[in-house]
């Protein structure tokens, strides 16, 4: 009978871990959803719609935007650089001025989404 | 309540008029039936679909003599037309204007245009977006470091024209803001663009009002005189 219990009790224990595994791998992918819609929306207009850092924008600049495509360059960057980068401006990180600060104008989850989304631009999308 | 007294208070809510929004006017012009079918005139929308600039402030926006007379020769003043992001081509060699993809954008006749002139600038919900923002006075400003200004310091020209050659395409165009827009209203805009228009791509600087009146200056300085 006890073993009974202690085998129904693994059990919920291991079905919970598999339920938070899937909703965390479900909400990283969500995340990345809005940040590929936030980065259509406001960020393709240098980097360019598919992040290689050839928006509209980019011909008429002084720098050239970031290649978000660019593996090893994005994997030397920290998560938390690039949310600095996005949320102060391209002066926070040593950067050009021309990368605003979209602190003001965007929320700190916003950003996450955003920083998510660059993760799947550098490194799963081919 | 009984069914008796349900049925004059339904027909009463059906008969009632249309109540019209704060800040609208009550009669619109059947010529902005036109303006209607690509313009938020009412209320804000994903501007993704809708994709053509938000005409509900107009009235806080726009100087009427520009608008009136722009109304009859209209010319593309965003070069990647109303969002970018709908009229781009993607490429190797990088994202491109889809030309092909810009609708012109249709012109009245000279009555016309005085009607919906009259019309939109009839539509000012944000009067008190306008008394909040910082006192503006127009001041002189060096050409050379206007520009310096606008485009290393404050980085305007990424997206925004301030001569028919050169800047960014996303944005409007920038070097006519003088004659189409109200100075109190390009204050407030680059102030806190999203308090105008939560659509829009253009980020808040976090500025002080004195950095704003000299970019200001700027697009003053811009403006040739007809």
């Amino acid at each position: 009978m006890r073993l009974a219990r202690n085998h129904a009790s693994i059990l919920a224990q291991a079905s919970l871990m598999v339920a938070t595994l899937c909703w965390s791998v479900l909400a990283t992918a969500s995340d990345a959803d809005n940040g590929r819609i936030l980065y259509r929306n406001n960020c393709s207009q240098c980097h360019g719609l598919k992040g290689t850092g050839k928006g509209i924008n980019a011909p008429h600049l002084e720098v050239a935007p970031r290649n978000h495509t660019d593996h090893d360059e994005m994997i030397a960057r920290t998560d938390e650089e690039l949310f600095k980068a996005i949320s102060e401006g391209g002066q926070s990180v040593n950067k050009s001025v021309l990368m605003p600060n979209w602190g003001k104008t965007l929320s700190p989850e916003e950003i996450e989404d955003l920083v998510a989304y660059l993760r799947v631009l550098c490194c799963q999308e081919q | 309540m009984t069914k008796r007294t349900y049925l004059p208070l339904l027909t009463l809510l059906l008969a009632w008029p249309v109540v019209p929004v704060a800040g609208f006017a009550e009669e619109i012009p059947a010529a902005a039936n036109l303006c209607l079918t690509c313009h938020q005139v009412t209320v804000e929308s994903d501007r993704a679909v809708q994709g053509a600039p938000p005409l509900f402030y107009a009235g806080n926006k726009f100087n009427r003599d520009w608008l009136e007379s722009w109304l009859q020769t209209p010319t593309r003043i965003r070069p990647a037309g109303g969002f970018f992001a709908d009229h781009i081509i993607t490429s190797e060699g990088g994202d491109s204007i889809d030309t092909a993809s810009l609708a012109p954008h249709p012109s009245v006749d000279s009555a016309a245009a005085k009607q919906l002139s009259d019309w939109l600038m009839s539509l000012r919900p944000h009067d008190q977006l306008i008394a909040e923002s910082s006192e503006y006075s127009p001041a002189p400003i060096s050409p050379r470091l206007g520009a310096m200004d606008f485009v290393k310091f404050k980085g305007c020209g990424g997206c925004h024209r301030d001569t028919p050659e050169y800047g960014g395409v996303s944005g409007p165009e920038l070097y006519t803001a003088w004659q189409r827009l109200q100075p109190e209203f390009i204050v407030s805009y680059i102030k806190n663009p999203r308090a105008w228009n939560q659509q829009s791509s253009m980020p808040d600087r976090n500025l002080q009002d004195e950095q704003i009146h000299k970019l200001v200056n700027y697009l003053k300085s811009l403006h040739k005189e007809d």
